[in-house]
């Protein structure tokens, strides 16, 4: 097998039965984790969030690892390059615009502050929607 | 003598092979295009998710048993997926057609699953147009939906090519990006379930 320079090999699709298996078994897992525990729903909003949240990533991983097979990709990691400059656009778009909407009083989240709640009934008021 | 016969075939071969590889890592590029896209429907939707402005949010909409359903037949078809890959680097033909063929069934069902909640929702009066929640709602899992749509076409495509042709280098690489294709897929969707179905129910 001769090796050129950018062998980007499809291994991405190359797999065992077993890492199928474990893969799906660990999904499995982790989809009824979060869902038992929203429908449980016995802690706190915050904490239940932030392990759901934690629990998508983590089925994020086991996907990649188990179903696309990431880790076993040979050398010029290009496909994990380009995933990562992907997640980096991604964190900069999700976390960017949460950020920048949170400090602008069109988001309505009745905090403390009384402004947003105020701003969404001049809102209200101004574009003249029925309630 | 016998060397220089082989020696063109296998150049040939692996020419091919490389050609083959840069074919599947430019799917792969326009995967994580995609991931963009879908993360811009992400961000509209946590930003537009609480504007209901009194009108019923996530919480009184959706139905979370229903959904879970869901979310089992979409991760189960992924899980189908990779076995009819394992099947064609075995050359098994005949399994590649069944595993695609349960993969197949499984995304109607998932589709199936979806419109109906769609058409439930804008039965009862919550389309698209009645606040920017279920706007930001309908555009990112309907794009999830359009994908999952193109999904099954190009699996029907395919699977009539295997059986024409077999499991010959062209199908070979147009199994392994519709087997990419259909992994992101249920990457994507385990988003939709935890952002938009489970923080909406918490």
């Amino acid at each position: 097998m001769s090796k050129s320079s950018i062998d980007i090999k499809p291994e991405v699709g190359h797999g065992s039965f077993k890492s199928y298996v474990t893969g799906f078994g660990l999904s499995l897992v982790l989809t009824l984790l979060a869902y038992i525990l929203v429908v449980d729903g016995s802690r706190p909003a915050n904490t239940i969030i932030a392990a759901i949240i934690v629990l998508a990533v983590m089925q994020l991983f086991v996907q990649l690892y188990f179903f696309l097979h990431l880790a076993r990709e040979s050398k010029p990691r290009w496909n994990l390059t380009a995933l990562l400059f992907a997640a980096l656009v991604v964190g900069i778009v999700v976390i960017g615009s949460l950020w920048i909407m949170r400090n602008l009083n069109y988001s309505h989240q009745h905090g403390n502050d009384r402004s947003p709640s105020d701003a969404s009934r001049y809102i209200v008021e101004d574009e003249l929607i029925k309630n | 003598m016998s060397n220089t016969a082989v020696q063109p075939v296998e150049t040939a071969q692996s020419m091919e092979h490389d050609n083959d590889s840069k074919t599947i890592f430019g799917f792969w590029v326009y995967l994580m295009t995609d991931c963009v896209v879908f993360a811009s429907l992400f961000a509209t939707f946590a930003v537009l998710r609480t504007s209901t402005f009194g009108d019923p949010s996530g919480n009184e909409l959706f139905s979370l048993p229903f959904v879970l359903v869901e979310t089992l037949i979409l991760l189960t078809s992924s899980f189908t997926c990779g076995l009819a890959m394992l099947a064609a680097h075995r050359k098994d033909q005949a399994k590649v057609i069944a595993w695609f063929g349960v993969t197949f069934l499984l995304g109607i069902a998932f589709l199936s699953l979806e419109l109906t909640e769609f058409s439930h929702l804008a039965h009862e009066g919550n389309s698209w147009t009645r606040s920017g929640f279920l706007s930001a709602f309908f555009t990112l899992v309907g794009t999830h939906g359009l994908h999952i749509t193109t999904g099954l076409l190009w699996m029907i495509v395919l699977l009539v090519q295997i059986a024409k042709r077999g499991l010959v280098t062209s199908t070979m690489r147009r199994l392994t990006m519709l087997s990419l294709f259909w992994h992101f897929l249920d990457i994507i969707w385990i988003f939709i379930f935890t952002i938009v179905y489970l923080v909406g129910a918490v």
